[in-house]
């Protein structure tokens, strides 16, 4: 271990053929993606109070929580179709409230309600309060899709600058493809859609585009290298020398995440579950799909593009 | 590629170094004053406290200025003796709409709108124009609103941190954002009502004569106000509408109890102007009643006894020690030009805060250690040079959050730990490159060689794309998440320099020190 490797993921030399694949890949990428695309319009993803609005208050009781007496002691005090709910220990209640209809009523609304419960038993602490009103909370929405939008964008012209636009529409659709089912993932667990989701989408766009180039990268200097190697061929070759790095680096940031999930607390384990799943299909979009598109797209292009033939032919 | 020179290994290391040195001020206070000690902060995430976003009510200075304006148009053309009629207000379009009896007088209306109204700014604040059937309409210019507001934004950001200084709150940060609002950070602060309160009143106070004619129950002169008792709403009282001293001209305000009758009042002393306008209409009017008005309500409303020259006045209306205390302390800060609402809070309570902080230690050195294990065992030697290239990353990123004095957020630590996963890809780049040579039958030394040079256009692609993604959520995210976005960015950053340049320093080093024939991948 201090010297030599101690062991390989990948053998030396893999020869498997991606490309046959590619069929499968990109159907059941796209099946998975349509039903991600239902699931966002039925049943919808859950928004958290960051989009949605409303107020939240999370407090610890000194012995195990009454939940029927801090039910009764708000809706006494006036504050409507609160949700009471034990989260991890019996001793932990989480207060949610929906949106009011002024900012001045969300507020009342949380001074009260803060107020109760600390009255409804001595020594409870208030963990975390939250109130966000309803011009807030569409404005980060707003924002939020903004900064998603700017980013494939931005993504989508640097790959075209760097590389030829047959990568780039390859990786932008790939990253929407990812992004969708990511999206179904948070919709079948139930996961809250919050600013932290947003930055978890945005660090699955950044780290998939990153292996995405790593295999592009490696695609344009075979193109470079072999001038009369079928374009699918060149693929796989490309992918198999690739795949140790690719496996190694999707280790690493998977374990740095793990920790997060067990440990983070509930905002960030959320936060990290979603990064899991985004490392997956981060990784597996990289060979299943962003390769086959390439290859549909560039078949007759890339070839006559990148390969210099005659030199008569260089002069335009 | 395979080569440092003695002044090119003195630079990378003394660049380490100088990340060791910048963390240094995190570990302990400044043991002197005149050191440059920066410290990376705790966000309100990790050190509990108050987060609260106020939006100051634009809509309403519009409207104050609108009617200001109607005002002002009516005496000047009740002056100069023009008939006209149907003078409203449309705050939704900046106007203000009215209609002149007789067509030739339009050019004189016009004329004394403009005297009237004539302000002294650079940017005109307002435009008069005459349009079909008689009609003349006042708008508020673009440029005059804009000036206004920002004013108004200026002021009150002002006036909030005034308030808030006078509470004792330690550390509060009070930061403009956009247009119209406000940030307010309270450090420490788990219950937040209090200071919500004394922000959610502009403290606006005027000193005003008692309209003794005017009836309370039918409508209000147009020169008055009808106006509720602050202690007892249903009681009202006709004010007019002419402020006679006004609360800014203020110098002290302080509460103290009365010795005889136990009662709590706030004493008052003006400055200059305000004792010079208190002595004047005192002494005009000795014996009639007048009112202390605070945010449109009446406080009290006394009879002048006598003439009071000196400019000290008292303030009592049934208070109790905090309410008296308080109002005191918003007169001392001055009135809000406008009202503010909070639109935002989140509170976090300092269990939360401590809660955070060891979830986020646990996870980035269980993460830590997870990485560095992997890393020893799947490139072994090479792994462990970019272990330490790892460690030169952290100290970096803490060195460079440091300097600039950056908000450590829940959110930040997980950036830093991702940091940590995507930086070894590209250690793990140039180890595979390298062991690709080998394979290819390449010499040790240009195994390497060819390895880092490969891998270099990758690594800075890869980076490139994902400082992309993070550059835009630091632009449009808002607080812990900005966070995140910051440590991430900094943190490719750091790599871009210690992934390569560190790590291949060492195998260098390595190299030169052990000639191995064979490379151990």
């Amino acid at each position: 271990m201090f010297i030599r490797p101690l062991f390989r993921l990948v053998p030396d030399g893999t020869k498997i053929k991606f490309m046959r694949g590619r069929f499968i890949g990109l159907a059941v990428s796209a099946l998975l993606s349509t039903l991600s695309v239902i699931l966002f319009f039925y049943p919808g993803l859950d928004l958290g109070l960051d989009f949605k609005g409303g107020i939240v208050l999370e407090v610890r009781t000194p012995g195990p929580a009454d939940f029927n007496l801090i039910r009764k002691s708000l809706a006494a005090k006036g504050v409507a179709n609160a949700e009471v709910q034990r989260f991890g220990a019996d001793n932990e209640v989480l207060v949610k409230i929906e949106s009011q209809k002024t900012e001045a009523a969300t507020q009342s609304t949380i001074d009260t309600a803060r107020a109760t419960l600390i009255a409804s038993a001595p020594g409870t602490k208030v963990l975390e309060a939250d109130a966000v009103g309803a011009s807030v909370s569409s404005e980060l929405f707003r924002k939020g899709l903004l900064a998603l939008g700017i980013s494939l964008a931005m993504i989508l012209v640097y790959i075209w600058f760097r590389f030829e636009w047959e990568f780039a529409v390859g990786a932008v659709a790939t990253l929407i493809l990812d992004v969708t089912k990511t999206i179904g993932f948070l919709v079948i667990t139930r996961l809250q859609f919050d600013l932290v989701m947003v930055a978890a989408i945005l660090t699955i766009i950044g780290y998939s585009t990153n292996d995405k180039v790593v295999v592009y990268d490696r695609m344009r200097e075979n193109l470079r290298k072999y001038k009369t190697m079928p374009l699918r061929e060149l693929i796989d070759l490309s992918i198999n020398e690739t795949l140790s790095r690719t496996i190694a680096t999707s280790s690493t940031v998977f374990l740095a995440a793990l920790p997060l999930a067990l440990f983070g607390g509930a905002s960030l384990s959320a936060f990290a579950l979603t990064m899991l799943f985004g490392i997956v299909v981060g990784t597996t979009s990289s060979i299943f799909i962003a390769a086959p598109i390439l290859l549909l797209l560039g078949e007759h292009r890339l070839r006559r593009d990148i390969a210099p033939p005659k030199p008569a032919a260089r002069k335009k | 590629m395979m080569y440092f020179s003695r002044l090119k290994t003195a630079l990378v290391v003394g660049a380490c170094l100088l990340g060791v040195l910048l963390c240094v001020p995190n570990l302990a206070k400044a043991p002197a004053a005149f050191l440059p000690w920066r410290q990376i902060r705790l966000g309100l995430d990790l050190r509990g406290g108050s987060y609260l976003l106020m939006q100051i009510d634009m809509g309403s200075v519009i409207k104050e200025r609108l009617q200001a304006i109607g005002d002002a148009t009516r005496t000047g053309l009740r002056k100069g003796e023009i008939a006209f009629s149907g003078l409203a207000l449309d705050p939704a379009h900046n106007e203000l709409h009215l209609h002149i009896r007789d067509a030739d007088q339009i050019p004189a209306a016009l004329k004394i709108a403009n005297d009237e109204l004539d302000s002294t700014a650079t940017t005109p604040e307002f435009t008069v124009s005459a349009g079909d059937n008689n009609e003349v309409t006042i708008t508020l210019t673009d440029g005059g609103i804009r000036a206004r507001e920002l004013a108004i934004m200026e002021q009150s950001t002002d006036i909030v941190r005034r308030r808030i200084d006078a509470t004792g709150v330690i550390d509060p940060e009070i930061t403009p954002q956009g247009d119209d609002r406000i940030v307010v950070q309270l450090p420490g602060v788990s219950d937040p009502n209090a200071i919500k309160q004394l922000l959610g009143r502009t403290a606006k106070m005027t000193f005003r004569m008692v309209d003794e004619d005017a009836s309370t129950t039918a409508a209000a002169p147009p020169d008055a106000d009808i106006l509720p008792m602050a202690d007892d709403p249903s009681q009202k009282i006709a004010v007019y509408k002419q402020v006679d001293v006004d609360g800014g001209d203020l110098t002290d305000a302080e509460a103290s109890q009365d010795t005889q009758t136990g009662e709590w009042d706030v004493n008052l002393r003006f400055d200059a102007t305000g004792s010079r306008e208190f002595a004047d209409i005192s002494g005009a009017n000795v014996g009639k009643r007048f009112a202390v008005v605070l945010d449109n309500q009446v406080i009290e409303a006394p009879v002048f006894r006598e003439a009071i020259p000196d400019g000290v006045g008292q303030i009592t209306g049934g208070f109790t020690v905090s309410s008296a205390t308080n109002l005191a302390l918003l007169l001392r800060a001055g009135a809000l030009p406008a009202p503010l609402t909070v639109v935002e809070e989140r509170t976090v309570g300092p269990e939360l805060g401590a809660d955070s902080i060891r979830a986020g230690a646990l996870s980035l050195l269980v993460g830590f250690l997870l990485v560095v294990f992997f890393m020893a065992a799947f490139y072994g030697l090479f792994g462990w040079f970019a272990n330490i290239a790892l460690v030169a990353n952290l100290l970096l990123m803490m060195g460079i959050l440091s300097v600039f004095q950056a908000t450590l957020t829940l959110p930040g630590m997980a950036g830093i730990l991702l940091t940590l996963g995507m930086a070894v890809d590209a250690n793990i780049l140039i180890n595979e490159r390298i062991r690709e040579e080998v394979r290819n039958g390449k010499k040790p030394i240009q195994a390497m060689q060819t390895g880092f040079e490969r891998a270099y256009s990758t690594i800075f692609d890869s980076n490139i794309t994902a400082l992309l993604a993070h550059v835009m959520l630091f632009a449009f995210g808002t607080g812990p998440v900005r966070g995140f976005a910051l440590t991430i960015s900094v943190g490719i950053g750091t790599t871009l320099f210690t992934a390569t340049l560190v790590a291949r320093l060492l195998m260098v080093r390595w190299y030169a020190a052990t000639r191995p024939t064979v490379l151990p991948v």
